[in-house]
């Protein structure tokens, strides 16, 4: 998106937005521009808090469009008859319908939009890696020739879960089947799947083992990219259409899923349980003093809060700080280092930028603010003092070879390339491998060679009848809106299974 | 939400406390912990091993020493009052055989509270138990009256004599050892470096040596890693893996510095008196 290059204060950006607005006669107008006029109309940048200020606070860094902006935005779309965009949402919501709504300035009337399909969209207009789903298939985009350049999808759902945040939604809810589901894990998956099955009429009580509800929105992805606060909104709209939240409860310990089932009641369970052990790399000093995964690092930042003073639980006070792996938790783990006060922060990723899984948008953020992206590096050791504490790294360079069985170049050591690097912290974001809690108690349950569950993709169900299963226990590293998807596909999975009992 | 039914003093700034959670009490078994929280939004989440349980009143025993922020917040909490948060049963539960020999049972300070349900497994299951506390006096002894209930024998240590031996429990450890009636395996529940030690004692002897560790945790569900340690030549999670381990292939060294990782951290934001404890403490290591 063209904010990539140069920073633009939010008050300019709304100033420009709201002269266009005035010399086109938006939205009154918009019914009147045909395609030419819309695709004169320039992509809206997102407002971003100042690069240096950000850095040394917690708030988000996105501020969200104006009215204006929203309108000019929305007007954009050409509003295409077969609607790509459409299949490249996991929830398959009504884009175009609700792209349109926005144009005209019908905000209340675009959410329900939204809503009849994603019970999220404050969460996925703020996560969701839509250059890859929707916009990446926008006819606008196609024409640009960069799926960054498509109607900013993302940014209109946002802003419309925003506008709306108490708009009470219109949701019809089914009388009761008296039928309970048991939901494992309150993260992305598990809500869907909670939203779902209860306007069908289904009593639902998710089960968290944390003392808070969102799954990785609430431990994993950093306060400046989605507050707490409209996670906290979301759960809250689940539960007062009666979904039951139960925390502190280990689904594995416990109570073991067939304990649900049998002493519990539950007619049917869909495990969405989530990430389990961090990947470490296995080289010398991965136990030292000063070295975390990204999701202890997280954890303790995000819903541990140890970046606010009132808090309990400590977090390293670290100076220079290197994150090995190049994807969006990468970034976050990078940019709450920096919040937290270090000087210094490396992004250590053993291929080029271009191969970085990381979002564009995430990089470019990480980018302004001053982190320092060490690319085709890999660590080859931690060294440590006397203390056992980390004092720096050895790594090696690295250059581009052949292409390997994805596609990708494969990276390739350059020998002799050694370096130190000083640095008193290192983060892993290397990704998970499965979380065996459930899997381990739950022998019923066939797993693939990794420890996934395996299941039906149709209906989401697994070996074990009753019992459905998405999200990163099933994906292994889902994304948000993927977690999304497969608690939608299981939670009509589980409906059907529920009404044939 | 847990609430405390029961509260009572063991020593000076060592308690129990029996919480109310039918869920956890049904399922615990031993060796196995809870991790608790008390703030929701600045609490911090610490493992406290859970000491008994009552599956019939739906109560867990707790027992802790107040010296850090969440355990001497916790020490001030009395009956009737509630526990935000208290997840568990946690980590896998103690392996329990038959065996032969003896089991000998070590509990230092106020790991004796850990080692009391292994203790009672154990006796259940009819092996033979001696079980050796130590305590640097007299007045830091804890449960001697149930765990001589529970042993065959039962040895009291203390530093300075003021009750039973005036020794390290590493001395009648090695006695057992070195006896006719070879034990069949030795557990060790303590201050890490009183368990490093039980290792060393143990191991030309060949007596398989089971610890328990208490490391720092967060999630503890596998989650964060933050609780690993090194055994042999792997990584293990101690909130998934353990608590317990082989002993003789724990790597005490990395262990004890990681469990200081946040030492000079904590120092900055204590008061005065928590730093006194902590020197107090750090002398005996
Ligand atoms: S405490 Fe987080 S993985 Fe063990």
């Amino acid at each position: 998106m063209s904010n990539m290059s140069t920073y633009k204060e939010a008050d300019l950006l709304s100033k420009e937005a709201d002269n266009l607005i005035e010399s086109l006669g938006l939205p009154a107008s918009w019914s009147t521009l045909g395609p030419k006029e819309k695709r004169s109309l320039p992509q809206q940048d997102m407002p971003t808090q100042d690069p240096i200020q950000r850095g040394g606070n917690m708030d988000e860094v996105a501020l969200g469009y104006t009215e204006n902006q929203a309108i000019i935005e929305a007007s954009r779309c050409l509003v295409c008859k077969n609607a790509p965009c459409v299949k490249g949402c996991p929830v398959s919501i009504d884009i175009p319908g609700f792209v349109c709504a926005t144009a005209k300035g019908n905000f209340k009337e675009a959410l329900e939009i939204i809503q009849e399909s994603s019970m999220l969209p404050a969460i996925c207009g703020r996560v969701c890696p839509q250059e890859k789903q929707c916009m990446e298939l926008c006819t606008v985009g196609k024409m640009n020739r960069d799926p960054m350049e498509s109607v900013a999808i993302g940014r209109l759902e946002r802003y419309l879960a925003d506008r709306g945040a108490d708009q009470k939604s219109n949701v019809e809810i089914l009388p009761s089947t008296g039928k309970k589901v048991a939901i494992v894990g309150s993260g992305p998956s598990g809500l869907t799947t909670a939203a779902d099955l209860v306007r069908l009429g289904h009593g639902v009580t998710v089960f968290e083992a944390f003392h808070k509800a969102g799954g990785v929105t609430v431990y994993g992805i950093p306060e400046f990219r989605l507050p707490k606060s409209i996670v906290q909104r979301e759960v809250g709209k689940l539960e007062s259409m009666g979904v039951k939240f139960v925390y502190d409860y280990l689904i594995g310990r416990t109570r073991t899923v067939r304990e649900l089932m049998e002493k519990d009641g539950f007619n049917a369970v869909y495990v969405a349980n989530g990430a389990g052990l961090p990947k470490f790399m296995n080289i010398d000093g991965e136990n030292l003093v000063g070295v975390f995964s990204a999701n202890e690092y997280l954890t303790r930042s995000n819903l541990m809060k140890a970046f606010e003073k009132k808090a309990m639980t400590p977090i390293y006070p670290s100076k220079k700080v290197a994150v090995f792996g190049g994807g969006n938790v990468a970034m976050d783990a990078a940019r709450t280092a920096l919040r937290l006060g270090a000087k210094e922060v490396h992004i250590v990723y053993r291929r080029t930028g271009k191969e970085m899984p990381a979002r564009v948008e995430e990089v470019h953020h990480a980018q302004e603010e001053g982190i320092i992206f060490d690319l085709l590096t890999n660590p080859v050791r931690i060294l440590g003092d006397d203390k056992g504490r980390v004092k720096g790294i050895e790594c090696l360079k690295y250059k581009l070879g052949e292409p390997d069985a994805s596609g990708r170049a494969r990276p390739e050591p350059i020998e002799g390339s050694e370096f130190l690097m000083e640095i008193d912290t290192c983060i892993t974001a290397l990704g998970n491998g499965s979380n065996p809690l459930v899997t381990g108690t739950t022998p019923e349950l066939n797993t693939n060679k990794w420890g996934n569950i395996t299941v039906d993709e149709k209906t989401g169900a697994t070996s074990m009848e009753g019992v459905f299963a998405g999200g990163d226990i099933v994906q292994g590293a889902a994304t948000v809106i993927l977690a999304m998807g497969d608690g939608r596909v299981a939670a009509q999975g589980i409906d059907e299974y529920l009404k044939a009992l | 939400m847990s609430k405390i039914v029961r509260k009572e003093k063991l020593s000076a700034d060592v308690f129990l406390m029996e919480l109310d959670a039918p869920h956890i009490a049904e399922s615990r078994k031993a060796g196995q912990f809870v991790i608790l929280m008390l703030d929701d939004d600045y609490g911090e989440r610490i493992p406290l091993t859970i000491a008994d349980g009552n599956s019939d009143k739906g109560t867990i025993s707790i027992i802790f020493q107040a010296v850090g922020g969440t355990t001497q917040l916790l020490s001030r909490l009395d009956e009737g009052e509630e526990i935000s948060h208290v997840l568990g049963p946690l980590g896998t539960p103690t392996h329990i055989k038959k065996h032969d020999g003896p089991i000998i049972c070590v509990g230092g300070g106020i790991g004796v509270a850990p080692l009391h349900p292994i203790v009672e497994a154990h006796k259940a299951i009819g092996n033979k138990v001696i079980t050796i506390m130590g305590a640097r006096n007299k007045d830091l002894l804890i449960l001697e009256d149930k765990m001589r209930a529970l042993s065959d024998e039962l040895i009291i240590c203390t530093d300075d004599g003021s009750k039973g031996r005036k020794a390290l429990v590493t001395e009648p450890l090695k006695e057992f050892c070195e006896s006719d009636d070879t034990p069949s395996e030795a557990v060790a529940i303590g201050p890490p470096v009183m368990m490093k030690f039980c290792a060393l004692t143990t191991k030309p002897y060949d007596v398989h040596t089971m610890v328990s560790l208490n490391t720092i945790m967060v999630d503890g569900t596998g989650m964060c890693g933050g609780c690993r340690v090194t055994v042999g030549d792997e990584t293990k999670f101690v909130c998934v893996d353990g608590p317990e381990f082989d002993g003789h292939l724990v790597d005490w060294d990395s262990m004890m510095s990681r469990m200081n990782s946040y030492k000079t951290f904590e120092e900055d934001h204590r008061c005065n008196l928590d730093k006194i404890a902590e020197v107090l403490a750090g002398r005996d290591v």
